[in-house]
């Protein structure tokens, strides 16, 4: 348990260095001045060496990526070009309204697609499995974007049934009410390929040998689904919700650009549009360390699950 | 009637190839009503790309050939957007950007996949070690946010879009070259072709790429709607192909900003990107249930 | 095996059908075996012989693409053929159970023991703790050490001759009336082998069930049963009592196949015997004698007429071959 910790905790560092270190070497293999770059149009020669100074830039390149780490360890990831506030802060700021997002949309997806993947594998070859098996790729191909825009334009333009744009600001209800278009928008894709993941799975467990000794035994058919095949079943799905963050946190940016939602996703946007480069670097460090502890959190579930997992940590 | 007897015959002795295997996998594939549809979508896609110039019925980039925001008319069957521009011709334009990138970054991230994967198949240990580290703290990036770091860096533009496909699409080809050119390497016929004294690079070319390519090339047919997508969305955070040359996602980038006053534009540049990724999504399905049913089956 | 003898399962000219995408396989045809009370019957016959598909058949365990084509089942009275599944699932755990070819595979891996063995229970009366003492006692009886705090343990946690003797303390916890025993040895290496048969053998006189034990061993069936069915390319050839069987085969198949047991060539030999030739196609229905294409006896009637049972010297000893019918004359 504790090695496997140690050994997580090792892939997460790795990983959140190789990230940086490699936006550092790409800034650096870049023809042109970070800082000219940074500063656009408005660089003057005072301005660019002032900027220099400040993020360092004159130092060779393993002497930054040192400094920048030894400043994250201590909490303090660089200021903003702009506002000359914390990166920290206005990161973190923004972190819990994706979050938010993210969780809604998995949640939302996951209730939905685990009984139809299930129902699907039970009832396999019916109307039902056909038409979910279509729908399930037919959700999957189409990208986020797409379903964020035409759910803004059907449900908030043409309907008016739900707001269009931000997070609210009165209270409980209203911050749902906008939350449930971007849910929607993000989760759709994944109630597809969930309920594949579970089919899929379900289908090869019901078929495995403990099973049909279960069956040998006489065991209602309610329980062996529900008691020897479904646990099993959903093991695959934890992982790749954990590995999906990525994909989530893509469809996220999307969601919370359509819908003019805070996040994480309009942060970055913004800040790439305005060369905002320290948070351009602060929200590439936050999602890939969400990354981390979504796989860890993951792999802790897994192991809950299933004991054989759990000796193996 | 002919086909079917004849492939009937055939179809006792297993592993056929040759003119024979091939129209049993066309038979095999028009059982396939999904995969037909894909094939179908697939073909107008390319084919309306490749003869945009005849096909778009306006020039994409000319503005004002109608009324602004106008909807779908005679004359502008899905309408124009802000500038009068005509949408149908700015999809249809839009669709040979698509594919163009597509294969420009598909293309590079197959090749370069296909020989970082045999390099850390057939090197040394800590070298697949090191490889696979790296593939994997690639692979745990969310595609987007990597792409917009890479934007800041390099600025919006087509060949930003095929860098960022490229760079996030080698480690999938990579991995998967890898896994194959290990197990084949300590395969018997492998080792008894080393034992006769054969080098590397006729291993390699003789017996790993014929067995690594076919694969590798089902998963990038089930990655274009992957790579079109991703050009949409970059596209249409204004951080893809510049204006005014057509793509799917800035024609949606316009229309999002004018979605109160007209919703054709929105509704017209999501369509064809549903099309084409359900269509690829189908015919790869399809393709990979008839070539190699045990390839990613969940992904 | 005498006509006198009730018997607790009867399997009458049974034919069953797999549905393929290359056509119908005809996976058994006219099988009948009967097992009577008490006694222990061995199927036997090389992989793909349709041993297993019998023994699924019986508890009514096949594939979806499995078709009964013909014949009955008969189990304590009743055609199990014509038993709804409600029914048939009240058999199953409670007048018939099942062990299956590999303990490793064949318990719920994230369930415990316990949990495991207290849910074939459910129909027991009782509480929670009557069911568990049930269960210790049982894994007791197989001779799994410790069985009281083993019980928390998972499946992985054993190895592959303790998982089987779990899956017979659970077989047998119900006390069924009839025993299926689908190759239960194969996995297991030949020292393990030998312990289980003994377990097998003490737990079946205790319990006084009948077993249907299906094997590829020879060997393994010699030990333990009293009679013996031989079957080759989903078709009894044979049957017998062991005794019969072993010293006395009717059918050159079963002939050839005790040739080739390791464990009864006599003379030091540089080459292990085989049967030539390979187990037909199952996919059309062949004429003739299923055995024609690798008997060294065959003969012309071979090759036109499907050959009847042919009773062989002792009562209850037949084989379906031309050659006897020439020999014994007997009534086909």
């Amino acid at each position: 348990m504790w090695l496997y910790l140690v050994r997580r905790l090792f892939l997460a560092v790795a990983i959140v260095v190789l990230a940086v270190t490699l936006l550092f070497v790409m800034i650096h293999a870049v023809p042109g001045d970070p800082a000219a770059i940074i500063l656009g149009p408005r660089a003057t020669p005072e301005l660019k060496a002032a900027l220099h100074a400040k993020m360092g830039l004159d130092d060779p390149l393993p002497v930054q990526i040192l400094t920048f780490f030894a400043d994250v360890v201590r909490g303090d990831m660089g200021t903003d070009v702009f506002t000359q506030r914390p990166v920290s802060r206005i990161v973190l700021g923004q972190l819990p309204f994706t979050i938010t997002l993210i969780l809604t949309s998995i949640a939302w997806a996951a209730l939905v697609a685990i009984p139809l993947g299930c129902y699907s594998a039970i009832r396999r070859n019916t109307m039902i499995d056909k038409v979910t098996g279509v729908l399930s790729v037919g959700t999957i191909a189409i990208p986020s974007f797409v379903m964020a825009l035409y759910a803004l334009l059907i449900f908030a333009v043409l309907l008016k049934w739900l707001p269009a744009i931000g997070a609210g600001q009165g209270g409980l209800w209203d911050a749902i009410r906008h939350l449930i278009l971007p849910a929607l928008a993000v989760g759709i894709g994944w109630v597809g390929y969930i309920s594949r993941i579970v089919r899929a799975s379900m289908l090869e467990i019901l078929g495995e040998n403990h099973v049909r000794m279960a069956r040998a035994f006489g065991l209602p058919e309610r329980r062996i689904v529900f008691r020897y095949a479904l646990p099993l079943a959903i093991l695959p799905t934890v992982t790749v919700l954990g590995v999906g963050m990525a994909h989530l946190l893509s469809a996220a940016v999307f969601a919370e650009v359509v819908f003019a939602r805070p996040g994480i996703g309009g942060l970055i946007v913004t800040a790439v549009n305005t060369r905002n480069y320290p948070i351009v670097m602060g929200t590439v460090l936050v999602t890939t360390g969400l990354f981390v502890i979504s796989t860890t959190i993951a792999d802790l579930v897994n192991a809950m699950l299933d004991p054989r997992v759990r000796e193996s940590l | 009637m002919t086909t079917a007897e004849t492939v009937h015959d055939t179809g006792e002795s297993e592993g056929v190839r040759g003119p024979g295997a091939l129209r049993q996998y066309w038979q095999q594939l028009r059982q396939d009503h999904l995969g037909m549809l894909g094939l179908l979508l697939v073909v107008l896609m390319v084919g309306s790309a490749i003869l945009a110039d005849v096909v778009a019925p306006y020039e994409a980039t000319k503005v004002m050939v109608g009324p602004r925001l106008a909807p779908p008319s005679w004359d502008h069957w899905l309408g124009t957007d802000h500038l009068g521009r005509d949408v149908l011709s700015r999809v249809i334009m839009g669709g040979r950007v698509a594919l163009m990138v597509a294969m420009a970054a598909l293309g590079a991230a197959l090749s370069l996949g296909l020989l970082l994967g045999l390099i850390a198949g057939f090197g040394p240990q800590w070298l697949d070690n090191g490889m696979l580290l790296i593939f994997d703290a690639v692979r745990a990036f969310p595609v987007i946010i990597f792409a917009l770091a890479v934007v800041t860096l390099l600025g919006p533009s087509l060949s930003t879009v095929i860098f960022v496909v490229a760079v996030t699409s080698i480690p999938i080809y990579a991995r998967v070259v890898r896994t194959q050119t290990q197990s084949l390497k300590n395969n018997e016929f492998i080792l008894a072709e080393r034992a006769m004294g054969a080098g590397t690079p006729r291993i390699l070319g003789v017996h790993i790429l014929p067995n690594v390519i076919g694969p590798l090339l089902i998963l990038a047919s089930m990655d274009v709607p992957l790579v079109i997508t991703l050009e949409a969305g970059l596209s249409f955070l204004g951080m893809g192909v510049r204006p005014p040359t057509p793509s799917w996602g800035t024609i949606l980038n316009d229309g999002y900003n004018y979605i109160r006053n007209s919703p054709w534009p929105v509704v017209a540049g999501g369509i064809p990107i549903i099309l084409t990724t359900l269509g690829f999504t189908f015919l790869g399905e399809a393709l990979r249930d008839i070539f190699d049913p045990k390839l990613r089956k969940d992904l | 095996m005498t006509q006198g003898d009730a018997a607790l399962l009867d399997v009458n000219r049974l034919s069953l059908d797999f549905g393929s995408p290359r056509g119908r396989v005809h996976a058994l045809r006219d099988v009948t075996v009967s097992v009577p009370k008490g006694r222990i019957v061995g199927v036997v016959g090389e992989s793909g012989c349709g041993k297993s598909t019998l023994a699924f058949a019986i508890i009514r365990l096949l594939a979806g693409n499995a078709e009964v084509t013909g014949g009955e089942i008969v189990f304590e009275g009743q055609n199990l053929l014509d038993l709804n599944a409600r029914q048939m699932r009240a058999l199953r755990g409670q007048r018939m159970s099942m062990i299956f070819q590999d303990p490793m595979t064949a318990l719920n891996p994230i369930r415990t023991i316990e949990q495991q063995m207290v849910d074939i229970q459910y129909r027991a009366p009782g509480g929670q703790a009557g069911k568990r003492r049930h269960a210790a006692e049982a894994l007791d009886r197989v001779g799994i050490p410790d069985p009281e705090s083993r019980l928390q343990a998972y499946p992985h946690q054993f190895s592959g001759g303790m998982r089987q003797r779990i899956c017979i303390a659970m077989a047998l916890l119900v006390e069924p009336a009839l025993l299926l025993a689908d190759e239960p040895t194969t996995a297991l290496d030949a020292t393990l082998e030998v312990q289980i048969i003994d377990l097998l053998k003490d737990l079946q006189r205790d319990i006084g069930c009948s077993v249907l034990f299906v094997s590829h061993h020879l060997g393994t069936v010699a030990e333990l049963c009293d009679d013996v069915v031989v079957m080759y390319a989903g078709e009894v050839v044979e049957r017998g009592s062991v005794r019969d069987i072993f010293n006395n085969p009717g059918h050159p198949y079963t002939q050839a196949l005790l040739q080739c047991d390791p464990g009864r060539i006599r003379e030091r030999t540089r080459h292990l015997p085989t049967i030539p030739g390979n187990v037909p196609n199952l996919l059309g229905m062949p004429r003739g004698c299923i055995f024609k294409d690798r008997c060294p006896h065959v003969f012309d009637r071979c090759r036109h007429e499907r050959p009847a049972h042919h009773a062989i010297a002792t009562d209850g000893h037949t084989a379906s071959c031309h050659l006897l019918d020439q020999t014994a004359e007997a009534p086909a």
